[in-house]
């Protein structure tokens, strides 16, 4: 039981982390490779803002403000300019950008694991189970987050001017829908989820390293491409998928070693039976 | 007959054979350099290093720049072919005294448990394109690592110890890179290749041609796939333990930064990538320690970024084209060079198939607004 609520938070991290991925993808159409990289910096921001004596409210804030403006800032210097260019461009670029990241944190802050300390809570015994409460903060804030964010798309002007964008581009921006704007948008929001996901995986795992991005990263990519890439329901079901099963492998001695491969080989089956993912929408292809 | 090979012989360019030459005889002087005392052993690890590095980059660049699928997994394949092709030398080892002998063979088995790795990630490339299909291959590559790191047959965490070949393993090394050249370059300047770059250009539209996609998709996997377990079992031969680690996603990208730089779609490109890069990355490997080790990689996001963009932004066009170094190497040389290159006097295979623009612009077609000739519609007859 105590297994499945720790899947069922690390599930929302990875929720979180794939509503960053999913989102950019349904409205850029690009694979944005350097979201778990923008966690990374997230970790260091609270990291840092904790060195120099900030409460630790004042760090979760300094996370979300640098990661959102970095989110922009590589949104408008790597990706801006290969809009209308290939696929295959945009993604190597992102890939470039994620090393980039990678290697400037590594520059700055060293290729050791910094250990931190944002919070402490003792875990409590419900029922004979022991449960972290932290597991349980960051499975409630990170379902209250899904919750705004859906409604937000649902019901705001911003949110349907993004949809319409995702649906049709060039339609979009003839009804006079500021595309570069939205897509701006949509990294900023993308970029303070991650900082968000950093905050409660370092309360789960309370140290940081440069890489600490590029696994969760691309875990949480996988679970997007689960869910099908575009769709936020998806998001949190391949998200919340993602975390249990690795729980749960984790849990089961002869399974652990394998875990990696046994999430990585779910991927592939899904992706095989349904190839847009389990909630993806089927698009015809056109010539 | 004879008119045969006077074609052959007017269609013989420099630009074709340019690699082949230069590889033979980089490694004639290399290997009787070495051979006779006067390389140092530094220096000939590092030419294996750009041995396997070529092998990688090429076979890489057949399925990203020919194909057009990106492929994050390619260090998987080598992994395949360096844990199961150094297995089988260490066992060969026992019962076969030449050395020689036995790196053929394992680099040959290795290769072919390689390939077959390639036709089951081919399969889903059949179903899955773009961004999905890049994601399987890097889930596939993070699988195979992680199942030979809890294999206890092949070392476990602590990796698969094999037996060196020995300093002067670069020779077979290059002989290996010549042999993939050969049919890698012909591979591509046959129909086969130009079915491949088709697929690349527009798959509906090669479909419509009676291409074979799903046959020539996973044949690419395949032949790629063998090269880089070629390449794994002489990695193997040169560094022990085998180690899981070392094929990380990472290091596919540094393959796919290799073929990036090189450009895609161009072998010679990516020879020279590889080369350079290797080279790079051995200098900066003895020379930066700790943290700065990270400047690496630093220097590869950014040669990444910077050649991605300025080769792909619709906004640096002009730009592009005004720093080209090609009009001004066509005015300088221009007279000396006799014109071959004429499309009009170019017959059926001699024309070069890799630059000539194969997009067709269905968008182009199909918005073209086309009136129906009312005069002739059957509903207006019929009213008469």
């Amino acid at each position: 039981m105590s297994t499945f609520i720790d899947g069922l938070s690390l599930g929302s991290i990875y929720a979180l982390i794939a509503l960053g991925y999913t989102m950019v993808y349904g409205i850029a159409k690009m694979l944005n490779f350097a979201h778990g990289d923008i966690i990374m910096v997230g970790s260091y921001a609270i990291l840092t803002t904790l060195l120099m004596n900030g409460h630790p409210v004042l760090a979760i804030i300094a996370a979300v403000v640098i990661c959102t403006a970095l989110g922009v800032l590589i949104e408008k210097l790597a990706y801006k300019p290969l809009r209308g260019a290939s696929p295959l461009a945009v993604l190597i670029t992102a890939i470039g950008v994620s090393y980039f990241l990678q290697s400037v944190a590594q520059l700055i802050f060293g290729a050791q694991t910094h250990p931190i300390s944002l919070v402490h809570f003792p875990p409590v015994v419900i029922g004979g189970v022991t449960i972290s409460v932290s597991a349980i903060i960051s499975l409630v804030v990170g379902a209250l987050i899904m919750t705004l964010l859906t409604l937000f798309i649902k019901f705001t002007k911003l949110g349907r001017a993004m949809i319409a964008v995702s649906e049709d581009r060039a339609a979009a921006k003839l009804m006079g829908i500021n595309v570069n704007m939205i897509i701006m948008v949509t990294f900023a929001i993308g970029s303070a989820l991650a900082a968000f996901a950093s905050t409660f995986y370092v309360m789960q795992i309370p140290n940081t390293s440069p890489t600490l991005g590029s696994m969760p990263g691309i875990k949480a990519f996988t679970a997007a491409v689960i869910g099908g890439i575009g769709s936020i329901p998806g998001a949190m079901l391949g998200g919340v998928l993602m975390g249990v099963v690795e729980k749960i492998s984790l849990s089961i001695p002869v399974l652990a070693p394998y875990t990696t491969a046994l999430e990585f080989s779910l991927l592939i089956i899904i992706l095989l039976v349904k190839p847009t993912g389990l909630l993806g929408k089927k698009r015809r292809e056109k010539v | 007959m004879a008119g045969y090979f006077k074609n052959v012989k007017n269609s013989f360019k420099l630009k074709n054979y340019i690699a082949y030459i230069v590889i033979t005889a980089f490694l004639i002087v290399s290997a009787s350099l070495a051979l006779t005392g006067y390389m140092n052993r530094s220096t000939q690890n590092l030419l294996t290093q750009i041995a396997y590095s070529i092998i990688l980059a090429v076979s890489l660049n057949l399925v990203v720049g020919f194909l057009g699928e990106l492929s994050l997994g390619h260090a998987g394949f080598m992994c395949v072919g360096a844990y199961l092709g150094c297995f089988l030398a260490n066992y060969l080892h026992t019962i076969i005294p030449s050395r020689l002998l036995v790196l053929v063979i394992s680099m040959i088995v290795g290769g072919l448990i390689a390939a077959v790795f390639g036709f089951i990630i081919g399969l889903p490339a059949l179903r899955l394109k773009g961004d999905y299909l890049a994601i399987v291959t890097l889930a596939f590559g993070e699988i195979v690592r992680t199942i030979f790191k809890n294999q206890k047959i092949f070392g476990g965490a602590l990796g698969l110890s094999t037996k060196k070949y020995g300093s002067d393993l670069f020779i077979v090394a290059f002989i290996v890179v010549l042999l993939m050249l050969v049919f890698i370059q012909n591979l591509v300047k046959s129909k086969h290749g130009r079915a491949i770059t088709a697929i690349r250009d527009n798959e509906i539209a090669a479909k419509a041609m009676g291409i074979n996609v799903t046959y020539y998709k996973l044949f690419v996997f395949v032949v790629s796939a063998f090269f880089a377990g070629i390449a794994g079992v002489i990695y193997g031969h040169y560094a022990t333990p085998v180690l899981y680690s070392f094929f990380s996603y990472n290091y596919s990208i540094e393959i796919l930064v290799m073929v990036v730089l090189g450009s895609m779609g161009s072998i010679n490109g990516s020879i020279i990538a590889a080369a350079l890069i290797t080279y790079i990355n051995f200098q900066l490997t003895t020379k930066l320690s700790g943290d700065l080790a990270a400047l690496k990689y630093l220097i590869y996001a950014l040669i990444l970024i910077t050649i991605v963009i300025y080769n792909n932004a619709p906004g640096l066009a002009s730009v592009k084209e005004r720093l080209s170094i090609k009009p001004l190497l066509k005015k300088v040389f221009g007279r000396f060079i006799k014109r071959t290159n004429d499309p009009a006097k170019q017959k059926d295979d001699e024309a070069d198939w890799d630059r000539i623009p194969t997009k067709i612009e269905m968008d182009a077609i199909l918005s073209l607004d086309i009136k129906p000739d009312t005069t002739y519609a059957p509903d207006k007859r019929e009213e008469k």
